[in-house]
């Protein structure tokens, strides 16, 4: 319960604004960041009503260049990237051979023979060794760690784009497109992407410019949240959370990620995917509502074999909700479940996933 | 309440719990969080109080309040017996934030080691273990 974590921890360009509007501050995967601001049910609602901002410079970054860049991605990342038009954002894994997850990713393409990819701050130092170590054999694809030249915000929700257009010079890149652009006269990559399950944009910066890029948004109506409204966000919307929902323990098939991975491609652990997709997961990871009161957490065992690996109260449903593996025969939306809470038993009910649609 | 507060009528327990000793019946005491305790915690979205007539151990914990982010364990300032809980926050967790010394209250006891309350600390003494 102490109110400042050690001075060791790293700091993104927006450290100040955090610490000026009052942010609780944690350290997430060896970063300083702001856990909340005013309150996560407050911050959650205002990315479900209106518009948030949310600060993600920890996230890392890695351009992939060059004659061979397509030919290296397409052997990392477990979906189709030839498939993806310049302008294009793309949603993938990294697997290993044993297709168990290194990490989850978007990769934009910004030229023809560019690429960005978006990794998690906890990866991205095993990710860049990755991606190095696979490079060799390409003397033509050139691999850059790019995590000091960019700083990332994510604006999100149903005003998201009213309130970034109004700064930009060109129109906005539609949903899953990107594109550079000047935004209140500052050099940003915007992309149609985000986390919350809201329409919205995520911005990646020079460093410098961020703190002036998050002050005109923020004044414009964007209510900061911190990293537990975008834990609630995420949660409702079955977005994926590494090192929750997704491990080296875990096969994309049984994450229900059999949709991102193009085994024709031969991606690294395409074989093993394509084996769990043929033989089908022992596991398989579902959306749940509490039926009552309680809220799961990770870890949580459920009866009768799995274990909850997302568990909060939602916000919106003001319920509690989770993402758990179960085994793959008691998975059927709208089955039963009993999840063991600390000892206590809590029933709960199998969703379709998303927990949340926009708009409903 | 946005603003600290340790009020000078309380006994309080290093982990950041308090109990009113009640004037008019000095072996009956309730208990709850402090201001500290809820601040650290942020919103609370949930607490079952544990069942009247449960014994609860001076040190050990009793209960649990639920954030959105974390689980934190309640400890119990003393020893004694359940004998009434506060209903209000099965529907009102928020109240733990909003009011903690008074209808954000967790349960009532019955004290069975009255000498234990010496061993609590005053506001002042408390203020003083939450340092900067």
């Amino acid at each position: 319960m102490s109110t400042h974590p050690p001075q060791t921890l790293r700091r993104t360009p927006l450290f100040d604004r955090h610490e000026a509007a009052g942010a609780k501050l944690i350290d997430f995967a060896g970063w300083e960041m702001p856990v909340q601001y005013e309150g996560v049910r407050s911050e959650h609602l205002a990315v479900r009503e209106a518009c948030g901002i949310f600060d993600v410079s920890h996230m890392g970054e890695i351009e992939t260049s060059g004659p061979q860049a397509l030919e290296l991605l397409q052997r990392l990342l477990s979906n189709d990237v030839a498939k993806m038009p310049v302008g294009g954002a793309q949603y993938s894994l990294l697997c290993r051979e044993d297709g168990g997850v290194l990490d989850d990713l978007f990769t934009y393409r910004l030229q023809a023979d560019r690429y960005l990819t978006v990794t998690n701050a906890a990866n991205h130092v095993r990710d860049l060794e990755w991606f190095n170590r696979h490079a060799q054999d390409l003397p033509e694809a050139e691999v850059a760690d790019r995590i000091e030249d960019y700083a990332m915000l994510a604006v999100q929700g149903p005003r998201a784009r009213e309130i970034v257009q109004a700064l930009a010079d060109a129109p906005l890149p539609a949903r899953m497109t990107s594109a550079s652009g000047r935004l209140a006269g500052a050099e940003v990559l915007v992309c149609g992407t985000g986390y919350t399950g809201e329409d919205g944009v995520e911005l990646l910066c020079a460093p410098e410019d961020a703190s002036a890029l998050w002050g005109e948004i923020v004044g414009r109506g964007a209510t900061p949240a911190g990293l537990a409204a975008r834990d609630t966000l995420r949660l409702e919307a079955c977005f994926h959370l590494y090192g929750n929902d997704l491990s080296l323990e875990r096969n994309p098939i049984e994450a229900g990620l059999g949709w991102c991975c193009k085994e024709d491609t031969g991606f690294i652990g395409s074989e093993a995917v394509r084996a769990v997709r043929a033989a089908g997961p022992a596991e398989k990871l579902v959306a749940f509502v509490i039926d009552g009161p309680g809220i799961a957490r990770q870890g949580n065992p459920v009866v009768g074999g799995g274990e909850v690996t997302s568990g909060t109260l939602s916000p919106t449903l003001a319920v509690g909700i989770g993402l758990a593996y179960v085994p793959a025969g008691r998975a059927a939306v709208g089955s039963a479940l009993e999840l063991d809470v600390r000892g206590k038993m809590r029933p709960a009910v199998i969703k379709q996933k998303p927990l949340y649609r926009k708009g409903t | 309440m946005a603003q600290a507060s340790y009020p000078d009528d309380l006994l309080y327990h290093p982990e950041h719990d308090w109990a009113r000793i009640d004037p008019a019946d000095p072996d009956t005491a309730t208990l709850g969080i402090t201001w500290f305790a809820q601040d650290a915690l942020g919103e609370v979205v949930f607490f079952e109080p544990p069942p009247v007539g449960t014994s609860l151990q001076k040190d050990a914990p009793y209960a649990e309040v639920e954030s959105v982010k974390a689980v934190s364990e309640v400890i119990a300032p003393v020893s004694g017996e359940i004998t009434e809980v506060n209903e209000a926050l099965a529907d009102a967790p928020q109240l733990i934030n909003e009011d903690p010394y008074g209808a954000g209250w967790l349960v009532k006891v019955r004290l069975s080691d009255a000498s234990e309350r010496d061993a609590l600390l005053d506001a002042r003494s408390y203020i003083a273990t939450l340092g900067g």
